[in-house]
């Protein structure tokens, strides 16, 4: 029993890795074959290369760490608001009805459409650029939320009344328990809609970030620089949502492997 | 046998009538029942007849649109943990231990116990359950029978007068289901309580009640209400006697009846 625990790790960590390897390869033979132009595609030790001399001599480790604050703002801040207001809506039936379309609206909207308003109203400065990203983490926490309250089933508020629950009991002693692996995926929802909002939100005048990093690239025709960014902001996402996985499989050890 | 036990729940002529697009529909008609104090008694009676509805009134869940159901003299209008529920699928909490949940309703304010006594509760029923070696355990780790343990040690901990159980034993294989009728009748010999049972099963009615009450096809009335008058504690050599065959036999054909009326009534929607 012992022994086979870290050979499994092992052989699910090379699991996860296999897919990037292909795909690293394929990369590598679609350059070497000439199936593209070698201008238009960097080759992966390029990229590779470029990764280090700009963690070590260039703005990559301030770009890493400026965007990964920013997704961290945003995530936060719009899952602590999403959190309540989903499970008011998931509580409220009547008030579900009214505001399901309205929420549907909202998040329809891509947020570089909004740009021009959110520079309008909240300027240039970094606040701008985390009410993007919170705009979008909000709007997708808050349906992750209030749809799985939903699928709650109301026969545990029933076992719990019948054994003398107040609705203040069945709220802390109920209701919480049975929300947090909902919380916990609404986190992970909004995790990756913040990553992907990343470069429209700091499309709002940023000096620093991978997304402006990717933009002022693009100006140079710096394709390099521009295949580093766009693999930095898949790795990071990749990895905060392996932590968040870890994470909830600990959280949440009581619930069936069902919905994985 | 001394006088009669005290009434405890009456339905007293109690009817329900839901309004739906086709017009009005009785689920319930004009019922009335009396379940006197240390009383078991079970409902009988064709599938989507009004049982279920007659245990949520019982339980609080439920009003009637007509009558009135009272727990000594009282309009039960609530739920309350002086009536413990088993529901069809058990709700045993799967975010929650075993032993947890079994601790569940003592942690509330209605019933709440200090540590070292609410320790020893738990014990207990785990100990009367055969749950000890599993009280860590989480529920989708167990079967269904243990999980419908953990449900009775759970509502049990709280200690109710009385027990309301709708169809708890539906989802056992036939030997768990014969080993849980023991184990209910072990520990209300030494608990007593009074009990309302929901079944299908017409041989489990008459092994575990003192009155059996066939229900009628929709809408629910109470067909005939019979005394079973085997004396506790019963043994499971009761089922091979001819008196709880024949027994059995009547009440089967009573039900048969109302399940063939259910069935005539359905063909003309269908």
């Amino acid at each position: 029993m012992d022994d086979a625990r870290p050979t499994r790790l092992i052989a699910s960590a090379a699991l996860t890795a296999l897919p990037f390897v292909v795909l690293v390869l394929a990369w590598w033979l679609l350059r070497e074959t000439g199936l593209i132009d070698a201008r238009l595609l960097p080759s992966p030790f390029v990229v590779l290369a470029h990764f280090w001399s700009g963690l070590v001599h260039g703005d990559l480790g301030i770009n890493i760490l400026m965007s990964v604050e920013r997704v961290l703002a945003g995530l936060l801040i719009g899952t602590a608001a999403a959190v309540p207001v989903g499970f008011l809506i998931g509580w409220y039936h009547p008030v579900r009805r009214l505001i399901d379309p309205l929420i549907n609206f909202f998040r329809a909207l891509p947020p570089i459409a909004l740009i021009p308003l959110v520079i309008v109203y909240l300027g240039i400065g970094e606040v701008a650029k985390i009410a993007i990203l919170f705009y979008a983490s909000f709007f997708a926490a808050v349906i992750v939320m209030y749809e799985g309250m939903a699928a709650i089933s109301p026969i545990y508020i029933r076992v719990a009344r019948t054994l003398g629950a107040t609705d203040f009991e069945i709220f802390w002693r109920v209701m919480l328990p049975l929300t947090v692996p909902h919380m916990l995926v609404a986190l992970r929802v909004a995790l990756g809609v913040c990553w992907a909002t990343l470069v429209a939100a700091e499309l709002v005048a940023a000096q620093q970030g991978l997304g402006a990093m990717i933009q002022n690239a693009s100006s140079f025709f710096d394709l390099n620089t521009i295949y580093l960014g766009i693999i930095c902001i898949g790795t990071l996402a990749l990895l905060m949502d392996m932590t968040l996985r870890r994470l909830s499989a600990r959280l949440v050890a009581w619930q069936d492997k069902l919905g994985h | 046998m001394p006088g009669p036990a005290a009434e405890r729940i009456r339905f007293d002529r109690i009817s329900m009538r839901y309004a739906t697009p086709t017009g009005p529909l009785d689920v319930v008609d004009d019922v009335s029942l009396t379940i006197r104090q240390g009383e078991f008694v079970s409902l009988v009676g064709p599938s989507g007849c009004g049982k279920t509805t007659m245990m949520n009134m019982a339980a609080g869940f439920l009003r009637p649109t007509g009558g009135e159901v009272t727990l000594d003299g009282k309009p039960i209008d609530r739920p309350g943990p002086d009536r413990g529920v088993m529901f069809q699928d058990y709700g045993v909490f799967p975010w929650l231990t075993v032993e947890d949940n079994v601790a569940f309703g003592l942690k509330l304010a209605a019933n709440r116990k200090p540590p070292a006594e609410r320790a020893a509760i738990v014990e207990r029923y785990l100990r009367l359950m055969g749950l000890l070696d599993f009280r860590k355990a989480y529920p989708k780790t167990l079967s269904g029978g243990m999980r419908q343990r953990v449900a009775l040690a759970r509502a049990y901990a709280v200690n109710p007068e009385f027990l309301l159980m709708d169809e708890p034993f539906g989802a056992l294989d036939a030997q768990t289901r014969s080993a849980m009728h023991d184990l209910l009748l072990d520990v209300l010999h030494t608990e007593g309580k009074t009990v309302m049972l929901i079944t299908h099963s017409v041989e489990e009615a008459v092994y575990l009640s003192t009155k059996v009450a066939v229900i009628s096809a929709r809408p629910a009335r109470i067909r005939e209400l019979i005394d079973i008058p085997f004396p506790y504690p019963r043994r499971q050599t009761l089922l091979e006697t001819p008196e709880f065959g024949a027994l059995r036999a009547r009440i089967h054909g009573l039900v048969m009846r109302e399940y063939a009326v259910q069935e005539a009534q359905r063909r003309p929607a269908a």
